[in-house]
């Protein structure tokens, strides 16, 4: 195995370790090591890239891990097609946001804390897409969830932000339940968790089933909606997508990486990466699409109301995830990760942007004191825009593409969710470029509403933050060029890279329908940004009426569907309620304590009463002695 | 073997022990340093047992032979495999580190203190190295004695209470197998030799009976649900080293228990109770782990978790499967490591803040910064988090489960949810949030605390990325014990109660 390889990942972790150990010492240099090891990381991460792009697919054991009877587990990476691409966004957006954070986080406590913590996440994320079988893929994922645990937890003292960090792991461990069933599902399959003994012999798991509450499941079906439990805590999709939002309490650079990036993505990978096994079960394919095409609504409604920017953005990511798997869904996994691919840069630079207006606005989040920053801060205005025309699928920039790829592919598959996909798909496109541009008004153009004190500090922010924020912008537009369809004279040259790994389907549509589903998206791209001018540039007055008017939805909406009340009703207090009445009072000091205590207590209690019989009375004695005496005699005449 | 490596591994800290009385009471930092220095020898005694030992084989390995009562055909027989090689080591190791965070801690008969501590170690060991059953019985009550008294005389407020319960609770164990052990003797050849004790046709009626005896006594020790309730109560009131040895060590002597003597003497019973025992295990693990939610002191939290992550180890072991036991050994010593280790943080904590009370703390991250990172690791490896040694138990106990029952996998993976909502929500509260007034000004841990606790750190990386080094004394002594228990020849009938023949 080259070295340059073993150094993607094992650079950060030995950056983590000292600057854990060391930084405090390092002060305000405790950045240097990390961004080193970082970009070197990146350096590296692009050889591989390149070698993988000249046909060299590594797939190497490291040592083993666990072995125990049949079992054996392995150490070891797996770098092909897919492998590569994830390595570029990981170790290129988390350079970027580390460069960042040196002007982001500059003077706060725990400075480098922060910065190890960010190096412990790129090195688990990194293991995660590199590794070549699935429970190092898992080893990664539970990493992840802990830098991000670590992450959002940052300003720990706040208890919002230590109960988010707690919220975010615990809701990904039930993903995690259905995770891990299905790694024993598959070893027990295949007596193998290295992805190239499984998918090798996939077909074998063709037409078999399993018995599950007396009925007959489809056993491909279990393992693909089992591994798909994880992916639905890990990327935040319906019904585990709960702890997304409230992970914005963790300082912004960690947003943009972690929850917006890379992390989140993991479960769009996780489908990508076990394609083989999904592409045996329509069944799983279909809810796979439809789950993503709710949540994309779902998350695009809640996100047309929000007032902290970064919850708009947070669920705008929901959303956006959401449509990476209905890619995944329709068997467009090369759609799939090139929206990963794509939303990864313009994602990115929003929240990098958001965080820039952050630090302008002195740590405000709130939209409705924002405004007409558009002044102050010209390259975070002009880059925002980018982001924002990029995620609102307008033609030439990195979203368009890989957003018309996937509603293309879902309009042209087989599978019967396919046409709802698109149809929900492409009113969400509409929805996501209402809001994404009801906040862009709203922060950068009409009248500043918030304090004197805010308006007069309000600058642009440094280099070292606006930096990475143009080059990301050089990303959210160029991204997607990298697949330029073959109807506007590309060569898709995307799909045909990652074909060897993810496949690519067959596209039954004719040149004329793909046009005009181009044509369709681009509209509803337009008439969203068109409908956002008019009602908070042209009318300003109207949202405000609008919400008078529809109070009750727009209730619903500003509190997300009250999911986390339901929640909360219906899971947590019942089981702290059981907990503390059931299990504690009734059965453990109730029931157990009470047999346990109560036999002592009750020989006690009857030596006590046998103690009377010799109570040194003759009397008594003598009457003890004649009534046995009675009773002996009766049980031998008894037996004659 | 021309030293008798474990008699003296048994006999050494008994002597050391003892030897302390020869010093004036006095001179408490010297009783302390040869505390720890004899545990630290006894420690690195274990060393060559270790490295000598041969992991390619299932037979008893530096055996001692002596005749002790004749009468009876009792002996003074002694021998490990890999099944119990890896608790000496881990048995020497809580012991140096229950000296280490007694330092300061103990202050009233301090010699007392020490010498029950290192025979406590002696006699733990014997139970890890006898191979005749009557010695083993010996060890296993002599252990109680010392253990008794560092509940009752350097306890807790409650801790009458809790030793008279501790005691009455294992005694009534203990004599049920006593009764076991002599039925034993009598059908099985007039011999207490755990070998020629295993493989011999007892009828299945038999079984069963002696199946319950030994059951009562190793069930309690674990604990197993529902004979748990003594736990709580004894690691509450228990000195911190106490608490670090019940956890540590001594709790896991109901499932070597049931490794020496239930699986390979009882297999057609314990086949014949698979089920039972998975239920109780699998009702362990959820009731432990729910019923931590609801705990408002800290031991008694981390003592409802040992129920919990006990469970796992005896689903493990009952899985009767390669995997399943290898994880269930593996477990006992990973919670050794991980619960012992947070009884050993507990108790540098409760050291400063003298309160239990989980809702007294709050904001520690920002006073205690080392502490808070050390408390983590052991958090993280109590929630089996991957690269921990915890992921590796728990993992081959699941799929152990799994390939067993996979229903049992399902319910006891929920464990792994309810344990990161247990665990990170304590962390909370006692790190995270705004600090609470009387948190603030404590002082940050010392070297010998920071020394108490690196070596667990290490073990749990060590384990969690290099288990093999671990599992490599499991496979062969596992693969026969399974042999044993899967009765080679009957294998297949077993699970049919009407199939097995009379003897």
């Amino acid at each position: 195995m080259p070295a340059s390889l073993l150094a993607i990942p094992l650079l950060p972790l030995a950056s983590f370790v000292l600057t854990l150990l060391l930084g405090k010492r390092w002060g305000t240099r405790a950045h240097w090591l990390p961004i080193i090891t970082v970009l070197i990381s990146f350096g590296c991460a692009l050889a591989a890239f390149f070698r993988v792009r000249s046909g060299e697919i590594i797939n190497q054991d490291i040592y083993i891990w666990i072995q125990s009877g049949n079992l054996t587990v392995s150490f070891g990476f797996l770098v092909d097609q897919l492998t590569a691409v994830m390595l570029i966004v990981v170790t290129s957006i988390s350079a970027l946001v580390h460069i960042y954070s040196v002007g982001y986080m500059k003077g706060e406590d725990g400075y480098y804390r922060f910065f190890a913590y960010l190096s412990l996440f790129t090195f688990s994320m990194l293991m995660l897409v590199l590794g070549n079988n699935f429970l190092q893929l898992f080893f990664g994922w539970e990493a992840v969830g802990l830098s991000s645990y670590l992450l959002i937890g940052f300003y720990y003292e706040k208890k919002s932000a230590a109960d988010a960090g707690k919220k975010a792991f615990i809701v990904n461990r039930f993903g995690d339940f259905g995770f891990i069933l299905g790694l024993f599902l598959i070893f027990t399959q295949f007596g193998s968790l290295h992805y190239q003994e499984v998918f090798s012999r996939v077909g074998a798991l063709d037409g078999q089933t399993i018995s599950l509450f007396g009925s007959q499941i489809n056993l491909a079906t279990m393992i693909a909606l089992l591994l798909f439990c994880g992916a639905i805590g890990k990327s935040a999709q319906i019904p585990l997508h709960i702890w997304l939002p409230d992970a914005m309490e963790g300082p912004t650079p960690v947003s943009a990486l972690i929850h917006a990036a890379t992390m989140v993505t993991a479960g769009v990978f996780l489908v990508a990466r076990c394609n083989p096994i999904f592409a045996l079960s329509p069944f799983a394919l279909n809810l796979i699409t439809v789950l993503g095409a709710v949540t994309a609504l779902f998350a695009a409604t809640i996100a047309l109301v929000q007032t902290d920017i970064k919850r708009v953005v947070a669920y705008s990511t929901v959303s956006q995830l959401a449509y990476m798997f209905i890619g995944c869904g329709v068997g467009a996994y090369s759609a799939g990760i090139f929206h990963l691919f794509t939303h990864a840069f313009f994602k990115a630079l929003l929240f990098l942007g958001c965080g820039s207006v952050i630090l302008g606005m002195h740590h405000e989040q709130d939209v409705r004191s924002m405004g007409g920053l558009k002044p102050y801060m010209p390259i975070t205005y002009w880059t925002f825009l980018l982001a924002s025309l990029s995620i609102s699928g307008v033609p030439g920039l990195a979203g368009f593409f890989s957003k018309d790829e996937i509603l293309l592919m879902a309009f042209n598959t087989e599978l019967g969710a396919g046409k709802f996909a698109w149809a929900i798909g492409t009113l969400v496109a509409f929805m996501t470029a209402f809001y994404s541009f009801r906040l862009f008004f709203l922060i950068f153009h009409g009248e500043f509403r918030g304090t004197d004190h805010q308006r007069h500090h309000l600058q642009e922010s440094p280099l070292v933050v606006t930096g990475p924020l143009m080059l990301l912008a050089v990303g959210a537009v160029t991204a997607g060029w990298f697949g330029i369809p073959a109807i506007l004279g590309g060569d898709n040259h995307w799909a045909h890279f990652l074909e060897p790994v993810l496949g690519h389907p067959h596209i039954h549509v004719s040149g004329t329908v793909e046009a005009l589903l181009m044509g369709g998206s681009i509209l509803a791209g337009v008439c969203g940004i068109a409908l956002a001018f008019y009602m908070y540039r042209l009318k300003p007055h109207l949202p405000t009426l609008l919400a008078e008017r529809m109070a009750f939805v727009h209730r619903l909406l500003s509190n997300k569907y009250y999911i986390d009340e339901l929640y909360n009703n219906v899971l947590i207090q019942p089981t702290l309620a059981f907990s503390r009445r059931v299990l504690l009072r009734i059965v453990d000091i109730g029931c157990i304590e009470g047999v346990v205590n109560g036999i002592p207590r009750s020989i006690g209690v009857l030596s006590e009463k046998m103690r009377r019989i010799q109570d040194g009375q003759v009397s008594h004695y003598l009457a003890w002695m004649g009534g046995g005496a009675l009773v002996l005699i009766v049980v031998l005449l008894a037996r004659i | 073997m021309s030293i008798p490596l474990l008699s003296t591994l048994i006999f050494f800290p008994v002597l050391g022990g003892l030897s302390l009385l020869i010093v004036p009471r006095q001179q408490i930092a010297t009783i302390r340093l040869m505390a720890l220095l004899i545990s630290l020898i006894e420690f690195l005694l274990c060393l060559p047992a270790l490295l000598l030992f041969d992991k390619t084989t299932y037979l008893m390995q530096f055996q001692e032979h002596h005749p002790w009562i004749k009468a009876l055909n009792i002996n003074y027989a002694l021998g490990i495999d890999g099944i119990s090689v890896l608790f000496l080591l881990l048995t020497a190791l809580i012991i140096v580190l229950s000296i280490l965070v007694s330092w300061e801690s103990i202050t009233h008969k301090v010699q007392e203190f020490f010498v029950a501590l290192l025979v406590l170690e002696g006699a733990m060991m014997g139970v890890f190295c006898a191979t005749d059953f009557f010695l083993f019985y010996i060890f296993w009550e002599a252990m109680l004695i010392p253990m008794f008294l560092i509940i009752g005389v350097w306890g807790g407020p409650k801790r009458i209470y809790a030793t008279v319960k501790f005691f009455l609770y294992t005694l009534v164990g203990s004599l049920l197998m006593l009764v076991g052990i002599i039925l034993l003797y009598q059908n099985g050849g007039h011999t207490f030799d755990i070998l020629q004790l295993a493989g011999q046709p007892y009828s299945l009626k038999l079984q069963l009976i002696l199946f319950w005896a030994f059951f009562a006594a190793f069930a309690v020790k674990v604990p197993m649900w529902p004979v748990h309730t003594w736990l709580p109560d004894a690691h509450t009131e228990a000195p911190a080293a106490g608490s670090v040895i019940l956890a540590g060590v001594l709790i896991k002597m109901g499932a070597y228990g049931f490794l020496r003597f239930s699986l390979p003497i009882l297999p057609d019973a314990t086949q014949q109770m698979l089920l039972p025992m998975l239920i109780l295990s699998v009702i362990a693990i959820v009731y432990g782990a729910i019923i931590c939610l609801a705990q408002t002191d800290l031991k008694r939290l981390i003592a409802y978790s040992s129920v919990s992550h006990m469970g796992f180890v005896t689903l493990g072991l009952f899985a009767l499967n390669q995997r399943g036991l290898e994880g269930g050994i593996l477990q006992m010593i990973n919670h050794g490591v991980v619960t012992g280790a947070l009884f050993l943080a507990i108790g540098m904590i409760y050291e400063r803040t003298h309160t239990r009370e989980i809702v007294a703390y709050g904001g520690l991250a920002s006073t205690m910064p080392v502490f808070a990172g050390f408390f983590l690791l052991f958090t993280l490896a109590a929630v089996g988090l991957p690269g921990t040694n915890g992921f590796i138990g728990e993992f081959l106990i699941l799929l152990g489960g799994f390939e067993r029952l996979p229903w049992t996998a399902v319910i006891a993976a929920s464990g792994l949810i309810l344990g990161a909502w247990y665990m990170l929500w304590l962390y909370q509260r006692i790190f995270f949030n705004e600090i609470k007034e009387s948190m603030r000004g404590l002082v940050e841990l010392n070297l010998r605390e920071i020394l108490t606790l690196l070596p667990m750190v290490l073990l749990i990386f060590w384990i969690g990325l290099y288990p093999n080094a671990l599992l490599g004394f499991l496979h062969v002594s596992v693969g026969h014990l399974l042999d044993q228990v899967n009765g080679v020849g009957l294998a297949g009938t077993l699970l049919v109660p009407g199939l097995i023949p009379p003897p």
